[in-house]
């Protein structure tokens, strides 16, 4: 793709470029993470910062905040060269950042958090009578309602991360940089999100919005940057691009989309009548749920994190037991235990790969019978067969290409393994089922199977997943991604307080109907 | 100044981390030496020759040694599963005691049962009090979520007590002037001498035959195959199906059974009875030793050749030399502290700013 540079500019300083970062090289051993990157971020001006895992994002913004030092290259703010590797530097010239994960104190008001760090420790008195009038004629400013009393703990995710910004925001910042913003909230609040960003920009701050949504990307920034293997590979005006052009751009190569096979839905396979978990706080994790999935669909479950979700998946895990109703998976009742529900070809993909998908500090192999090591096809009195263990991952490893064993085969230690190929390798062990039959599961329950993938690995999973399911198998979906859920579902259903929601056909639902629903709007329709 | 992940280690640096280990423990002790007034090459010299340097050195470098591998074994297999047992001396000396208990009381008579009969109960019980002294911290911490390294230290002074008062109460010899010592074991149930005119026993190709099982168990088998990936993350075992609270437990009294043998082997090869202070801290050596072996059941065996030496050798150094054994101690734990850094080096890197 042809790259295109903003114009060498002999402007005055007044009307320097919010940020100028010029040949930024920043090499980690024999990896080199920013290869001589050469940017321009003008004043009121949201740039997006578009790529793949490991494609360089997270080192560039490091290295703007003083987190890292370059190698190479040099940055300047505002006309001013601004001193590498000083995060305090940084924030006098006006940069501010908020974190994907957020940095704030949940047991604190809103007040004390934004105050946090600002006054000097030898001061005997707190000025927050100062800070509170900050406070409000930045949200004042901003359009950003917030009340500065509230605890934080009690904020929803789109009113904690206003606080982020507004944090920001009375800490004098001018360029606003905003990692992954969207991934945690709701199509409405991102919404509003993206009316504050508008207004943001219209007071003159400039904005660095880091995604790898394109839609997103398209509809936000007036500039796009792609990196891609360290390298800035476009920088483009978001007018005029599309969609497959920025994914040619992040991925090097064309990226179809996944192909559904049509299929009429077979026998029921899991059966949930009034399934009910109550967990420890005053409302059950699960209320009631009734879900009834049957053999070649894609059923997926959409709401925000924290809603119940993740019972319901740990439960056709086996990792939990009903406190009420009823669960059969191919008519049969299981003891609520992970080994029974892997015996019964239930495949288990996690949400979260490294902490409970994979024993990291063991090899590939070992983790490729993680959950059939007992069985007669991998141990015999109680002695592992290597050999027949060590074939398995080999045909996981060919038939699934996980990558990133050349140097140390299948011994490879699975820690260093790219996201991307350690998800590779839990699908294949999940989707490889019975070793002995071959069979392809009668289940597939995937709870958020693309969560922070590349592109490309986004697209092999979702092939995976539609080709099981042409296969017979019944394929549970849980997302917060809703382009994954449009794409892939056959029906979809939405959870909320723990509860879920009718199920509908995925041609029936909006985008706007989804969002109310993953907001409690259904419940409360319901309750009126 | 900050610490880099490295994405991949030098070849020589692998090499090399374990001899900058060595050659700055030996610099950090040097300087003791030399403060203390003795000359740096020859106290290492006399170290090094009184720990290796004849045949009677390493008989008594290995008699050291016998405990020392039984104690880092259990603290291996326990640390491998994220078991942090701090009391192996504690249930060193509860295994020292149900030996005696079975092997030595009732006057030695032993019901007139055959040593054939006894031998095996002594060790099955020194085997069965150490694992039943880990059994309830263990359970405690998977049931309460107790933290093991405080219940286990602790038990290690109350075991010691309790030592105390059965020396000077049921299990008193009475014919050793007053001293808190227990009675002996029977002649039957001692274990042979390996080596003439030296005081390597038996007890050394028990303590050999346990690395080598457990290296097999940790290596080849299903059990061992659970220990290591629950140690590893038990979040993801459980998820994959693996029985966890069960495969604590069995860690736990694998990890006090090996502890409590190394009890009974050092009453049943060397002394015959058990005093106060039968064990220099064997127990919390294990733990340094297991750390040196990175958990290896077969690096146990070295590494504890290896402390034991260093041991033998301060003691017969300091008689030469005005160097106090402690010296020993701090070889020991400089080097346990320099391997700790040189392993951490192979994978970070320090950058300056």
């Amino acid at each position: 793709m042809a790259s295109r540079r903003a114009a060498p500019s002999d402007r005055p300083r007044l009307n320097a470029p919010a940020l100028r970062l010029r040949g930024i090289t920043k090499r980690f051993g024999s990896l080199v993470a920013n290869d001589g990157i050469s940017l321009d971020l003008g004043r009121g001006e949201v740039l997006a910062l578009l790529g793949e895992n490991g494609a360089g994002k997270s080192t560039l913004v490091s290295i703007l905040f003083g987190h890292y030092l370059a190698d190479e290259g040099a940055i300047e703010a505002f006309g001013a060269p601004l001193p590498p590797g000083q995060p305090k530097a940084a924030l006098a010239a006006g940069i501010g950042m908020v974190h994907q994960h957020f940095t704030l104190a949940d047991n604190l008001s809103v007040l004390d958090n934004v105050m946090l760090g600002t006054e000097p420790l030898w001061w005997p008195f707190s000025r927050r009578a100062r800070a509170r009038a900050r406070l409000l004629d930045a949200a004042q400013r901003f359009g950003l309602q917030v009340n500065p009393d509230a605890q934080v703990g009690t904020l929803s995710v789109g009113e904690r991360q206003r606080v982020e910004i507004l944090k920001a925001l009375t800490r004098g910042a001018k360029i606003l940089i905003l990692d992954e913003p969207t991934a945690v909230l709701t199509p409405q609040e991102s919404e509003s999100l993206f009316a504050t960003l508008a207004q943001l920009v219209a007071a003159g701050l400039s904005v660095i919005f880091i995604s790898h949504k394109l839609d997103e990307v398209l509809r936000v920034s007036h500039r796009i940057a792609v990196l891609r293997g360290g390298r800035l590979v476009a920088d483009l005006p978001a007018a005029g691009a599309d969609k497959a052009m920025l994914a040619e751009a992040m991925v090097g190569r064309a990226v179809p989309p996944a192909t559904k096979h049509a299929r009429a839905p077979g026998a029921p396979v899991v059966e949930l009548r009034g399934g009910t978990v109550r967990g420890t706080g005053a409302r059950p994790l699960l209320d009631g749920i009734d879900l009834e999935l049957r053999a070649g669909e894609v059923f997926a479950v959409a709401g925000v994190a924290g809603n119940g979700q993740d019972v319901l998946a740990e439960l056709l895990c086996g990792l939990h037991a009903l406190d009420g109703g009823t669960l059969t998976i191919a008519g049969r009742a299981l003891p609520a235990r992970p080994r029974a529900f892997v015996e019964a070809g239930v495949a288990r993909i996690p949400e979260d790969r490294h902490a409970v998908g994979v024993v990291g500090d063991l090899p590939l192999w070992e983790n490729a019978v993680l959950e059939r090591y007992a069985s007669p096809a991998f141990s015999r009195h109680g002695i592992v067969r290597r050999e027949l263990a060590l074939a398995h991952a080999k045909s996981l490893v060919e038939r699934f290409d996980v990558r990133g064993t050349e140097s140390a085969g299948l011994a490879t230690i699975t820690r260093s393994l790219s996201g991307g190929n350690m998800q590779k390798l839990i699908l294949g062990r999940a989707l490889a089922g019975d070793p002995d039959t071959k069979s392809s599961p009668p289940l597939i329950v995937a709870n958020q199977p693309t969560w922070g993938l590349d592109i490309g690995a986004v697209a092999y999973v979702h092939q995976q997943l539609l080709d099981a399911c042409a296969q017979g198998s019944a394929v549970l979906l849980i997302s917060e991604d809703l382009d994954e859920v449009f794409a892939l579902a056959d029906r979809i259903a939405v959870m909320h307080h723990g509860r879920l929601g009718a199920p509908k056909p995925a041609r029936e639902w909006t985008l706007a109907a989804i969002g109310l629903a993953m907001a409690g709007g259904e419940e409360a329709a319901h309750a009126a | 100044m900050q610490l880099e992940r490295r994405s991949t280690t030098p070849r020589w640096l692998l090499l090399g981390a374990p001899v900058g280990a060595i050659a700055f423990t030996l610099l950090i002790t040097s300087l003791l030496v030399a403060w203390a007034g003795a000359p740096v090459a020859r106290a290492y010299a006399l170290l090094l020759e009184g720990g290796f340097g004849s045949r009677f050195a390493w008989t008594e470098t290995l008699t050291r040694a016998t405990p020392l591998i039984l104690t880092g074994l259990a603290a291996a297999v326990a640390f491998r599963a994220r078991l942090f047992n701090i009391g192996g001396e504690g249930q060193l000396y509860a295994g020292a005691l149900a030996a005696v208990a079975v092997g030595g009381l009732h006057g030695g008579s032993g019901f007139d049962a055959s040593p054939w009969l006894l031998f095996p109960l002594m060790m099955l019980a020194a085997a069965l009090a150490g694992a039943l002294l880990l059994l309830g911290p263990a359970l405690a911490k998977s049931r309460l979520g107790v933290d093991e390294v405080v219940t286990t230290l602790l038990l290690n002074f109350i075991v010691l007590l309790f030592v105390s008062a059965m020396l000077d109460g049921p299990m008193k010899d009475a014919s050793a002037m007053g001293w808190p010592q227990s009675v002996a074991i029977q002649d039957a149930l001692q274990l042979g001498k390996l080596i003439e005119r030296s005081r390597v026993h038996s007890g050394l190709l028990w303590s050999l035959a346990a690395a080598v099982a457990l290296w097999a168990l940790l290596k080849h088998t299903t059990t061992g195959f659970e220990i290591r990936a629950v140690g590893a993350n038990a979040r993801a075992a459980a998820f994959a199906g693996m029985p966890v609270a069960a495969v604590q437990v069995k860690v736990a009294l694998l990890s006090g059974a090996l502890a409590g043998l190394a009890g009974a082997i050092e009453v049943a090869g060397r002394a015959g009875y058990v005093t106060l202070d039968m064990s220099p801290g064997y127990g919390y050596s294990g733990i340094v030793i297991a750390m040196l072996a990175a958990l290896n059941p077969l690096g146990v065996v070295a590494a504890a050749i290896f402390v034991a030496g260093i041991l033998v050798g301060a003691d017969s150094m300091s008689r030469a030399v005005n160097v106090p054994t402690y010296i020993a101690d701090v070889i020991v734990s400089v080097s346990l502290i320099a391997v700790l850094v040189a392993t951490m080096f192979t994978q970070y890197r320090l950058r300056w700013k």
